[in-house]
């Protein structure tokens, strides 16, 4: 019942936006805009002729072999640099420079540096991923707080210990938070570097659809699928955050 | 006695501020000194200084004769809030300290302490299903299991709610009846240091030296309305200007 008293209020919301979509739609009387029943024959369409999965599988690959080589590279880093002062002095300003800047304004450069096939989406979800994460592993590494890490220091632990038994297991918590950060900014940014060449991808599909022929029912489509697959990628790293070993960190 | 812990002439300041004054004591091996003193003396900077944390700016440690220089495992800290990780269950935390491989079983040396201290069944549990006092006698548990030979207490139980403080005093000495360590117990609360302590040093306002020492000499276990330890807490509070 009380999970019944959670759902119903944003699947309520849903279900009203969905019927003045319609209802607007209908009174008036656009050629192009769909209906939301256009997009769902649009999209069993796609589910027919199989090319939904190949757009989903792609984007997911792009933003998996991205997102991984963010992870790999960031956390060794973060970690790095939030024990090692001179490591932090010298790089925080070079990321902090580097973090605001666009994921898209990589784009030219992608395009340059590893042209239009599968490498220059990977190297902007790359870009885009692994600044918020490390930064946020570094300022995790700050943050454990010094009872800690004297107690490590007086029962004279080895070095690697202190790595694996205090440090890491002290910012996992933060790592994952970063992770998740980075896995949303991946997302946005693998469907927006797939609007501008490539050939398979839901950015491509919607820019594809619109390009041949106004097929607004599958431009819209395809933001309700992305909608849906970022919301289940958050919900797969919200799990991650229910793992025991860092649950100390978010509350009881 | 030997003589386990020897503090000779320690100062230190803080930029211009002096906190630790000249202090000047020494712990027989097996003994149970308390140092009580005012809030803000320096209490806690002359802790550090006595486990390694901090170094004298004058002044010298030493640990059977050799001079200190870096925390060991030879001297254990238990502070006021604790350092049980919370990352690793109970037994993980008890075993934390075993380094290398000539401890034997791990995991039955850390149960043999958890079972000590009373948190049987707990060696599975993370921190934060424990109460303050399970976690208390976890952290004691994990000093125990390395065989210090000095535990530094700095306001063990002063974070536990009055009841805890009181049955963790006894808990103390249970553990302490097994198994013999030098102890030094830092505390604000006389009765604490009457109720456990061998010795007593009373520390001045800061900057702190040492401005009287009182011997216990009542055996375990003490009742703190035996008219002696009455005494002995009024000579205390009057030193210490109340």
């Amino acid at each position: 019942m009380e999970r019944l008293n959670k759902i119903w209020p944003p699947l309520a919301v849903l279900v009203a936006i969905v019927a003045i979509w319609w209802y607007a739609v209908i009174a008036t009387e656009s050629l192009i805009f769909p209906t939301p029943g256009q997009v769902v024959i649009g999209t069993l369409e796609l589910v027919e002729d199989g090319s939904l999965w190949e757009h989903i599988g792609a984007s997911l690959m792009r933003v998996g072999m991205g997102f991984s080589l963010a992870v790999l590279v960031a956390v060794p880093m973060g970690l790095w640099m939030g024990r090692v002062e001179g490591a932090f002095r010298t790089l925080n300003p070079v990321f902090q420079i580097l973090r605001p800047i666009s994921p898209i304004a990589w784009i030219p450069v992608a395009i340059l540096w590893f042209g239009v096939g599968n490498a220059s989406p990977v190297f902007l979800i790359f870009i885009a991923a692994v600044f918020p994460m490390i930064v946020q592993t570094a300022a995790g590494v700050h943050t454990i707080e010094k009872r800690y890490l004297r107690a490590a220091e007086n029962f004279g632990v080895s070095r690697s210990k202190l790595f694996r038994q205090v440090i890491v297991p002290a910012v996992l918590p933060e790592i994952i938070v970063g992770m998740r950060i980075s896995l949303g900014v991946a997302w946005l940014v693998v469907v927006a570097a797939e609007m501008i060449a490539l050939r398979s991808g839901l950015g491509y599909l919607i820019i594809d659809s619109r390009n041949a022929g106004n097929r607004y029912d599958l431009v819209i489509a395809g933001m309700i699928i992305i909608g849906l697959i970022g919301l289940a990628l958050d919900g797969i790293m919200r799990l991650l955050e229910k793992l025991k070993v860092v649950r100390w960190r978010y509350g009881r | 006695m030997d003589v386990k812990i020897s503090v000779n002439q320690v100062k230190k300041r803080f930029n211009a501020l002096p906190v630790v004054d000249g202090v000047d004591f020494s712990v027989a091996d097996g003994e149970f000194v308390a140092i009580v003193g005012p809030s803000g003396c320096g209490k806690s900077t002359l802790m550090k200084i006595v486990a390694g944390f901090e170094r004298p700016d004058e002044g010298s440690v030493a640990i059977d004769g050799k001079a200190m220089t870096k925390p060991g495992p030879k001297g254990i800290v238990i502070s006021q809030h604790g350092s049980v990780f919370p990352w690793l269950t109970v037994q993980q935390n008890l075993m934390f300290g075993l380094n290398g491989d000539n401890h034997g079983d791990k995991a039955a040396l850390a149960d043999h302490y958890a079972e000590m201290v009373g948190l049987k069944g707990f060696e599975n549990a993370y921190p934060h299903e424990l109460s303050g006092g399970m976690l208390k006698r976890a952290e004691i548990a994990r000093a125990l299991v390395v065989k210090p030979e000095i535990l530094y207490m700095d306001e063990p139980f002063s974070a536990l709610d009055a009841l805890m403080n009181l049955k963790m005093r006894n808990e103390l000495l249970r553990v302490l009846s097994e198994e013999r360590h030098t102890v030094l117990l830092i505390t604000h609360d006389v009765e604490e240091a009457i109720y456990l302590a061998d010795r007593i040093l009373v520390l001045s306002p800061r900057p702190t030296r040492i401005q009287a020492s009182f011997k216990v000499e009542q055996p375990h276990p003490r009742k703190l309305s035996n008219p002696e330890l009455q005494k002995l807490k009024e000579e205390i509070l009057s030193q210490l200007g109340l």
